[in-house]
C-alpha cells in the first residue's frame, strides 16, 4: 500500500488536473488569450492574470528531459523500491512545460524496472495512468517507437 | 546605496560537529558572543538582530537569553541557503539607513541531530503547503538532493560535463578542509578514487557530491565603516549586495520554469555587478554556496566567471584550489568544514581579507560569497 502522506494534496485549483488522471487524459491549464500553458496548477493564469486560466487537454506526448535514479535514505515505500527511475518530460505542445515523473515499460508496471543506463535523454514518451486509490491516479510514462 | 558604508566588525562561530551537547539557543548565543567578543563591542550595544526564516531560534529568545537592550531592527530573510547573504545584505542596508547602529546576524542548526532538522521529512505538512511538491513528491523525487540531480544530469547531458568536474569541486574543498582543523573533515583525505567508489545517493550524485550534516552556530557583527575603522579588527566592506529569483522560478523544484539551467544566481548577479565597482573578473577569492558539488559550476557561469556551459571546464587544471585561477570555499565549505546554511562561507570570506585564513590567498582584496543556485538567492562581494 502507498504511503498516503507521500500523495498529492487535491485542491480546488488542482483538482481538474487529478480528475483529468483518474479518466485517462493529461490535463494543463491554459491562458485563454494568447493560449500559452501553465503547469504547475495554480489558482491565477500568469499570461494574462485578470482572466482566469482554462484547462486544456494535451497528447500526452513527449521527450525525456532528465533522469535520476535515487538511492536510500529515502521514506519508507520508496525505500523498498529504490533503486528506481525518476523523470522529466517536456510536453510536446510546449518543450518548456515540463512534468516529473518515472518511466515504466508499461501501464501499472513497478517505477523500479527500468535502469538508469536504460534512460535516454531525449527520448520519446507517452504518458498512461496507474490508479493508486479512489482519488488518486497517477501519471506514469512509457516509451514509444 | 549601501557601497563600502558598513563593514563586518566581527565573526564567530561554535564547534562544529554531531550530536553537539547545546541546544541550538546556546549555540547561537555562544557564536554571537564571540562575534561581539571579536569585533570589541559590548552586547549591551546590540540594537538589530537578522537571521532565516528557518531559524529556530527568534530575535525575542536569543535577546532575552544574552541580556541584550533596545532592538530598534529585526529581520529574516527566507529560502533555506539562499538566505545568507540577503542576511548580511539587509542587516547592512538596517546599518546604513540609522534603523540601527550595531547589528547581528547568526545562524544555528543541529542538522546532524536527527531527521528532524530535514525540512523535506516533513511529508506530512509539505504537501498542502508546497504546491510544487504536489507534483515531485509522488514520483519519489522526495529530498533536495533529488531535485538538484534532476538539474545536474540535464546539465551533464547538455554541456558533456562528467562526474569528474563534480569531482573537481569535491576534492579542491576537501583538500582546504584537510588543513582546517575546525573543519568536520579536517582528517579524512579523499582521493579521486574514493570520490569515484562512493554510493549513490540520487544518480548522478554520489555521497561525497552532498554537504555535511552538521551541528554548530555562526554569526556576524555589522557596524558603520567609519566605527569599524576604530575597532579591533582590520574593517571587511561589503561593498555590493543583491538578491534575485527569476520568471516563473520555483523553489528547489526549478524545472518548471523556462530555461531551468539559467537560475536564480543570474538575477542577483546582474544586480550585484551593477551595484559593483569590482567585477567578477577582480574577484580573488570566492565563497560559493556548495549544498551540492553542481552548485559551483553552474554558479561560476550565472556570477560570470565563464560562459554559460563551461563551468564545468573551469574546474578543471586546478582552478579552484590553492594557487588556482579562482580558490573557491577555502574553509572546505558546506561539503567539507561545516553545512550551516552558508554562513561559514561568510566568516571565511571575513578571514581571507583580514589576512588570517587558514588557507590564505595571497593578498586577497576582494571576495564574493553567494546563497544557493536554484532557490531565491543573495550574493555579497567584500573587500578589505
Amino acid at each position: 500500500m502507498t504511503e498516503s502522506t507521500l500523495l498529492p494534496h487535491i485542491d480546488e485549483t488542482n483538482a481538474p488536473f487529478w480528475a483529468g488522471c483518474r479518466e485517462g487524459v493529461l490535463r494543463i491549464q491554459q491562458c485563454p488569450q494568447s493560449g500559452r500553458l501553465m503547469f504547475p496548477p495554480r489558482p491565477l493564469n500568469s499570461w494574462e492574470p485578470r482572466t482566469p486560466p482554462v484547462w486544456r487537454e494535451v497528447s500526452g506526448r513527449g521527450h525525456i528531459w532528465s533522469v535520476i535514479e535515487p538511492h536510500p535514505p529515502l521514506m519508507l515505500n520508496f525505500s523498498e523500491l529504490a533503486p528506481y527511475n525518476a523523470i522529466i518530460v517536456a510536453l510536446e505542445e510546449d518543450e518548456t512545460v515540463r512534468l516529473v515523473g518515472n518511466l515504466v515499460p508499461a501501464a501499472g508496471a513497478a517505477i523500479n524496472r527500468i535502469d538508469f543506463d536504460d534512460i535516454a535523454i531525449g527520448a520519446a514518451v507517452q504518458v498512461v495512468f496507474e490508479k493508486i486509490d479512489d482519488d488518486i491516479t497517477l501519471p506514469r510514462w512509457v516509451l514509444t517507437n | 546605496m549601501i557601497k563600502d558604508r558598513t563593514a563586518i566588525a566581527g565573526i564567530g562561530q561554535t564547534e562544529f560537529g554531531k550530536k553537539l551537547a547545546p541546544s541550538e539557543l546556546q549555540l547561537a548565543c555562544s557564536a554571537v558572543l564571540n562575534a561581539l567578543d571579536d569585533a570589541g563591542i559590548d552586547r549591551s550595544e546590540v540594537d538589530g538582530l537578522a537571521s532565516y526564516t528557518q531559524e529556530s531560534n527568534s530575535e525575542v529568545e536569543l535577546a532575552r537569553n544574552l541580556g541584550l537592550g533596545d532592538i530598534s531592527w529585526f529581520g529574516q530573510v527566507g529560502y533555506g541557503g539562499g538566505a545568507g547573504p540577503g542576511v548580511i545584505g539587509n542587516l547592512a542596508m538596517a546599518v546604513a539607513s540609522g534603523q540601527c547602529s550595531v547589528g547581528v546576524a547568526w545562524r544555528s542548526r543541529k542538522r546532524a541531530s536527527g531527521a528532524v532538522r530535514r525540512p523535506w521529512s516533513k511529508s506530512h505538512s509539505a504537501l498542502t503547503e508546497d504546491i510544487a511538491a504536489n507534483y515531485t513528491r509522488p514520483f519519489g523525487v522526495i529530498r533536495p538532493v533529488d531535485e538538484i540531480a534532476l538539474l545536474t544530469q540535464r546539465y551533464l547531458h547538455e554541456y558533456g560535463a562528467t562526474r569528474d568536474h563534480l569531482a573537481n569541486v569535491a576534492l579542491a574543498q576537501r583538500r582546504y578542509a584537510n588543513n582546517n582543523p575546525a573543519a568536520m573533515m579536517y582528517d579524512k583525505p579523499m582521493s579521486r578514487d574514493d570520490y569515484m567508489a562512493a554510493r549513490w545517493i540520487a544518480r548522478p550524485l554520489c555521497l561525497f557530491d552532498n554537504c555535511l550534516e552538521t551541528d554548530g552556530a555562526l554569526a556576524a557583527v555589522i557596524v558603520s565603516s567609519e566605527r569599524a575603522r576604530d575597532l579591533k579588527q582590520p574593517p571587511v566592506y561589503i561593498h555590493a549586495f543583491a538578491q534575485g529569483f527569476h520568471a516563473q522560478h520555483q523553489t528547489m523544484q526549478n524545472f518548471f520554469c523556462e530555461d531551468p539551467l539559467r537560475g536564480p544566481a543570474w538575477v542577483a548577479a546582474k544586480k550585484l555587478w551593477q551595484q559593483s565597482d569590482i567585477q567578477a573578473s577582480d574577484i580573488d577569492v570566492a565563497q560559493i554556496y556548495d549544498a551540492f558539488t553542481p552548485l559551483i559550476p553552474l554558479s561560476l557561469e550565472g556570477y560570470g566567471f565563464c560562459a554559460r556551459g563551461e563551468g564545468a571546464a573551469f574546474t578543471e587544471g586546478g582552478n579552484l584550489e590553492p594557487g588556482g585561477a579562482l580558490p573557491c570555499n577555502t574553509s572546505g565549505g558546506g561539503l567539507s568544514e561545516a553545512y550551516v546554511h552558508g554562513f561559514n562561507l561568510i566568516t571565511e570570506g571575513v578571514r581571507q581579507l583580514r589576512g588570517s585564513a587558514i588557507n590564505q590567498v595571497d593578498n586577497a582584496q576582494t571576495c564574493l560569497v553567494t546563497g544557493g543556485e536554484g532557490v531565491p538567492t543573495g550574493a555579497l562581494v567584500l573587500r578589505r
